[in-house]
Formats: structure tokens, sequence, C-alpha cells
């Protein structure tokens, strides 16, 4: 209890959240089919899958570093679809 | 803020795997970057990104109807520059396509008239998907939606999409342009050069819905891209009501090939006529807007 508690009655009351707090949900659980593998073999770290990725969850700075969190991915496969070297392959769950 | 690195737009967001609004969202406000104030309209990116009691974004964000992003964002830019902080503060209001063409165009004509220092993005996704792909003012030619259902009496949507950019151009202000989320570089460099202009500012983004257009989910980035390259979606830039730059196109490919992985316009791939009609409106696309290199 106490200031903290108190914040987070008025916060829910007038309709606020706090920032980015949508990470509570993992959406990992959503994957139905495949999930993306990163092969990190001929990665050329043109970060594609990063601009395409709807859930922003692919994170890398240079090549062969790039990975995905299995949390989030809800398994759409653009990813795949859009690497140039095809480095990333939809594996079975 | 360095792709790759952290994202404004977090993930665990309630978007449909694919979502083509998620991406051009996520790439808007990176390149916006922190010192931002949003306000957003009603529909899917307001449905999606703020389960309450949770919010994906990591900005100032707000929503009030369905219909006044502009006229909120217009107070937040007065608020701003009565403070005078106004120029470290980007001020950004959205909406999808309906909440821009159809119900909220009276806010955004009135923003675009009176100056406010504001970037307006439009989520062109071509249909209200929020409530259940009812037909909107931004609805393509012969596109199949619950409240334009193809039968005997018709084939789809009757009418062609509303010329959004042309008249937020007409308001006389400094810039408007088109992006589509086949061209994410493009799509930041214009966000980048539109908060380097003071004045209101126009942007119209494309972005495939997998289920609303019925496709696959990994071919969001596909369609995008087949869009601008037959014609149909063209990348322009029109600064100070003239039309600046435009994306030329090096093989215009056939809107079958756009239309044919679409659910939307499974009807008329049987019909060469209605075909004919919509590769009339790419070819008028093209001759009007010099997309030819």
């Amino acid at each position: 209890m106490g200031f903290r508690m108190e914040a987070k009655k008025i916060y829910h009351n007038i309709g606020i959240a706090k920032p980015e707090s949508s990470k509570a949900n993992k959406t990992g659980s959503w994957r139905v089919e495949a999930k993306p593998k990163f092969l990190q073999k001929n990665c050329i770290a043109c970060k594609m899958c990063v601009f395409i990725c709807p859930e922003g969850c692919i994170t890398g700075e240079g090549k062969n570093t790039f990975i995905c969190d299995y949390d989030y991915c809800k398994g759409c496969g653009n990813c795949a679809v859009i690497c140039p070297k095809k480095d990333i392959e939809m594996i079975k769950e | 803020m360095p792709i790759g690195v952290k994202t404004l737009f977090s993930p665990g967001h309630t978007a449909c795997a694919g979502c083509g609004q998620a991406i051009g969202a996520r790439l808007v406000l990176d390149t916006a970057g922190p010192n931002t104030i949003i306000a957003n309209n009603t529909g899917c990116l307001e449905v999606f990104s703020t389960k309450f009691p949770e919010t994906a974004w990591g900005v100032p964000w707000i929503h009030s109807l369905f219909e006044n992003a502009a006229a909120v964002a217009s107070g937040i830019e007065a608020a701003l520059k009565y403070l005078g902080i106004k120029d470290k503060i980007n001020v950004i209001a959205q909406a999808g396509d309906g909440g821009t063409a159809d119900i909220g165009l009276q806010a955004l004509s009135g923003m675009l008239e009176r100056g406010h220092d504001i970037l307006y993005v439009c989520y062109d996704n071509e249909a209200y998907m929020n409530t259940g792909i009812q037909r909107s003012g931004l609805t393509p030619f012969e596109s199949n939606t619950t409240t334009s259902p193809p039968g005997k009496e018709s084939l789809g949507n009757p009418r062609p999409k509303k010329p959004m950019p042309e008249i937020a151009a007409a308001h006389g202000i400094p810039y408007v342009a088109t992006a589509s989320v086949g061209y994410p570089q493009d799509l930041q460099k214009k966000v980048k050069k539109a908060l380097s202009i003071k004045g209101p500012k126009y942007l119209q983004v494309h972005v495939p819905c997998p289920l609303g257009w019925r496709h696959l989910s990994n071919l969001t980035f596909d369609i995008a891209k087949l869009a601008v390259e037959c014609g149909l979606y063209p990348l322009v830039e029109i600064e100070n009501g003239k039309l600046s730059q435009v994306r030329k196109l090096v093989k215009i490919k056939p809107v079958e090939e756009y239309l044919k992985p679409q659910g939307r316009f499974k009807h008329i791939m049987s019909l060469p006529e209605q075909i004919k009609a919509v590769q009339q409106i790419a070819d008028n696309n093209i001759e009007h807007y010099g997309l030819k290199s």
C-alpha cells in the first residue's frame, strides 16, 4: 500500500496507462504453426527484418547478430520472406 | 533513435500477425523520436495499441474521439506555443483512413487551414478494419467489403479512392506526401523531411491489412510494394501545392500481380473487363504523376 498503490488507483480511474506497459502481454502465445529461426550465417545487416517486423521484437546491430524475442513474435513470417540472403527460415514449433 | 536497438512502440500490442499499420506506426514514431506528442483518432491503431490498462506507446499519447485527433493536436500545439517550447517537441496527429477521409475530414481541414505546426499521418488500410471491414472513402475501386459485397447487382465498391493527398494539398500547405510500408526507408525519409518543415503537413501511408484484404500474413511487405510498382499507389511529394517529387517506376507491373494474392479482389479475377478498369486507374496515375522513368 501507500503512495504507489494510490497513484495506480488514480491512473486507472482517469484512464492513464504507464508507458510501454503493453510488454506485459506475451503475444508469443499467438503463434500457431511456425516461428522464425535466425540462422546468423549470411546476414549482411541490411536491417530489413527490423524495419518490417510488426511487433518490433527483432533486435541486433552488426552482421549475424540479429535475434527475435519469441515472447512477442506472432509468427507472421514477413522477416523470412523479406530476407535477401534467405538467412531467416520458418521452422515448425 | 537507431533502428534495431530500441523502439518507442513497444511489443505486446494486440495487432494481428503481419499488421501493416503496426509497422507504419513504429517507423513513424521511431523516426520522430522521444520528443513527440501524439493525438490519435479512434481506429484499429488506437484499439490494438492501447488495450486498457496497458499502452504500447513510449511517448505522451492521447485519444479523444473518432473525428477530432486534428483538433486535439491543434490544442496541444497552441499550448506548447504558449509555453514557448514548440520548437523542441513534435506534435503528430494520426488516424486510419476512415478517421481521415470520412469522419475526421472536417477537423483535418480546419487544422490545415489554421496553419498549425503538426504532422498529420493517415494510415491508409483502405476500409474500416476495426469494426469489420466496412467501405470507407479511401477504399479502392471494386474492392470487396462487408458494405460493398459483390453479387448479381454489384462488383464491389463502385467508387474510386478519394484523392486525399490532393485535397490536403489544395489547402496550400507546405508539405503533402504519400508513402508505403513497402518502402520503409522512403517512409522514414519523408517523416524526417516533414518534421523539419514548419506548418501543417499531411502524410498518407499505405498499410496492408492481412485480415481485411484477405492475404497471407507473410505477404504484407510484398503487397505494399506491388501496389506502388503497378502504379495504383504512386509515391509523391507535393510542396506548397506543386508536385515536387515522385518515385519513378523502373519496371511497371500489371495490376493482376497486385490483385491476385488478395481475397478482396477474388471476384474480379475471372472478369477481364473489370481488371482492365483497374488497370485504367493505374495507367491514369502513371500519366498524371509522370511515374515512367
